[in-house]
């Protein structure tokens, strides 16, 4: 393609910002959208985020090839386009397989079994007995969580 | 957790407590109740032992092949019946405090 000579042609902003948006889309999902159960459960905002993203990015690359004597950023649209399909991709797989690789629970008691007895300790090393808190309460709710390491 | 802290007064107002199991140690779940603000007990289970009692064992789930607990759920009664399980099979949804409250409702413990 020839350039014209003295027409400078413009950094194609529409491929960065829409990496931007899509790398956002991208890690915004376990500290923030993770946190609140309506976009937890099916991340539809991470999905809008990356949709955003890579509208931006096919708008980038499409002026670049369109008009490339004015917009720069063939390459680069191009790279960015490639790297955002993969951040898409593995996210997907991490919401619809990774996060499933939990054994069955077929061999969890079932409602009307006998709950088993426990004494624990709680954060301030004090044993916690479940027939003691059943005598206090009402009823008791029993969290089991994957926990930090 | 940050839903069950929320609506913890829901529960303590009909009499249920709340509390947390893993195999985390009590320093681990004290440092997370600190930065969380968590005001229900965080019980530990470092041998997994009831972890395994309750059937949610999820064998060398954790970092180095060590022993966790599968996210679930129970409701006991105060006879000690379970009255009410949730078990997921994704690690990102889990029982939504409102969804305890009302089985808590439903079935008047």
């Amino acid at each position: 393609m020839v350039r014209l000579a003295g027409l400078k042609r413009r950094r194609n902003i529409l491929n960065w910002a829409g990496f931007a948006v899509v790398l956002v889309a991208f890690v915004s999902y376990i500290p923030f959208f993770a946190l609140f159960p309506a976009t937890r459960d099916i991340p539809w905002a991470n999905y809008l985020l990356f949709l955003v993203g890579g509208a931006l990015i096919a708008m980038g690359v499409r002026r670049a090839f369109r008009y490339p004597e004015r917009h720069a950023g063939r390459i680069s649209g191009l790279v960015l386009a490639s790297l955002s399909a993969l951040l898409f991709a593995f996210f997907v797989v991490g919401v619809t397989y990774f996060s499933k690789q939990i054994p069955s629970a077929e061999s969890a008691l079932r409602v009307s079994r006998k709950a088993p007895s426990f004494v624990l300790v709680d954060t301030a090393r004090q044993p916690v007995s479940s027939v003691d808190l059943l005598k206090h309460h009402r009823g008791l709710v029993l969290v089991f969580y994957r926990g930090y390491w | 957790m940050r839903g069950f802290e929320r609506h913890i007064n829901e529960f303590h107002q009909r009499g249920v407590e709340v509390v947390a199991i893993s195999v985390d140690s009590p320093a681990e779940s004290q440092k997370l109740c600190q930065s969380r603000g968590y005001r229900f007990p965080f019980l530990s289970d470092p041998k997994a032992e009831t972890i395994r009692q309750y059937g949610v064992l999820h064998a060398k789930g954790g970092e180095g092949g060590k022993d966790i607990a599968r996210p679930a759920e129970f409701l006991l009664d105060a006879g000690g019946t379970i009255r009410w399980v949730n078990l997921t099979d994704d690690i990102r949804v889990r029982a939504s405090p409102e969804s305890v409250l009302a089985a808590i409702d439903r079935l008047a413990l």
